[in-house]
């Protein structure tokens, strides 16, 4: 795994601006569930690990609720 | 820093930026105020001035601004922030200043405000938000409107023969001899939005040097009031009002040829 992403779902307000900006189409909208504010959130759908950590969701985001982890050399 | 525990390699390159509150913001979804909120915090952050920093909110959707950065904050009437940003960074001349205002409350009511402080030469910030429309009150039209754009008060489209053409006020400010840097950037996709930071940095960095009057004008979405989806709101910047407000850099700070030619005389550069 070289990267991962956790949505804030307190933050994320659905608005999918992050989802068309992944090189690797790994995030969605959360269609079956809804967060406190009431929207479907985004998530991560990434179960082959292929998210590099590129940060591209993060950037796209207004609500800062997406967080970019990265896997680093011990 | 924390690590998730799961996976003890994984260590966060993005977080929520520290130069935000945790207040629940009440913009739109989608709504780019949001991706400038979160550039000038990020930009707050990296150059380790949020105790040094005092912004001036303005009146439009942003008018709730001062609750969302975690910085001191001021809020000015409708236009007035640059008058009260003048007093503030006069009398705290070591802090970092900025306004964060909208096209109505910049280009409108707040013209003359605007104009003046840059005429003067007023060591501070703008960041001028423009959508192109006054996103609070409704949508109505703006000076920066868009000729044939729809809006709650120009439901045929913006008649630039009663009404006139788009304001420029980068290029406008540009003029001013008291201007140092004015530039204007979009946040429509993640390569502009890139380009949106830099030039925020680069702006506090001139106000940092006593530079004079900094501004980046930002193209913003209102995806409520244009009647766009977010995704829809990001292409009509691009496709409408990129064309209408070319991205650009319309004054930078003189280089410092001065400097370097009198280091060079003193045989102290290479
Ligand atoms: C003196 C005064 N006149 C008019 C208003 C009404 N008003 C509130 S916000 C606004 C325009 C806001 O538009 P803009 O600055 O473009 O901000 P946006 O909401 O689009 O971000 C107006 C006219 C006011 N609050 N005060
Ligand atoms: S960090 Fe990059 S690869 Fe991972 S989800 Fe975000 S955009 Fe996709
Ligand atoms: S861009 Fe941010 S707020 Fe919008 S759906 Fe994605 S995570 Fe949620
Ligand atoms: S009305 Fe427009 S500018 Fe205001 S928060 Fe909503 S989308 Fe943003
Ligand atoms: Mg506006």
């Amino acid at each position: 795994m070289k990267g991962t992403v956790t949505v804030d779902d307190a933050l994320c307000k659905g608005c999918a601006l992050c989802i068309p900006v992944c090189p690797k189409g790994l995030l969605r909208v959360a269609s079956e569930r809804f967060n406190a504010r009431g929207v479907h959130p985004a998530e991560l759908d990434d179960p082959a690990e292929l998210c590099t950590g590129c940060e591209m969701c993060a950037i796209a985001c207004p609500e800062a609720a997406i967080t970019v982890y990265r896997a680093v050399k011990a | 820093m924390t690590v998730l525990a799961a996976e003890p390699l994984l260590t966060p390159v993005y977080e929520y930026p520290k130069s935000l509150t945790h207040v629940p913001t009440h913009y739109c979804p989608g709504c780019t105020h949001g991706v400038a909120h979160r550039l000038i915090a990020e930009v707050i952050d990296e150059m380790g001035i949020r105790q040094d920093t005092i912004g001036v909110a303005s009146v439009g959707c942003s008018v709730f601004s001062y609750r969302y950065f975690a910085t001191d904050f001021a809020q000015a009437a409708h236009g007035r922030a640059p008058a009260m940003a003048t007093g503030v960074k006069r009398a705290n001349p070591d802090k970092i200043v900025f306004t964060y205002q909208g096209d109505g409350d910049l280009a409108s009511i707040g013209a003359a405000e605007i104009l003046h402080a840059a005429v003067r030469g007023e060591n501070f910030t703008v960041f001028f938000l423009n959508n192109a429309i006054y996103g609070m009150t409704g949508g109505q039209m703006a000076p920066t409107t868009l000729a044939g754009q729809k809006t709650s008060s120009s439901p045929d489209g913006r008649d630039p023969a009663t009404t006139g053409a788009p304001l420029r006020m980068s290029e406008l400010l540009a003029q001013v001899d008291g201007a140092a840097y004015v530039v204007r950037r979009s946040l429509h996709d993640v390569v502009q939005i890139r380009r949106a930071k830099k030039a925020i940095r680069r702006a506090l960095e001139v106000q940092r040097q006593g530079l004079g009057f900094s501004m980046v004008e930002l193209l913003s979405s209102c995806p409520t009031n244009w009647g766009l989806e977010p995704t829809a709101a990001l292409a009509f910047i691009r496709d409408e009002m990129v064309p209408v407000f070319p991205l650009g850099d319309f004054k930078l700070p003189a280089e410092p040829a001065a400097a370097a030619g009198a280091a060079a005389g003193t045989g102290a550069r290479a």
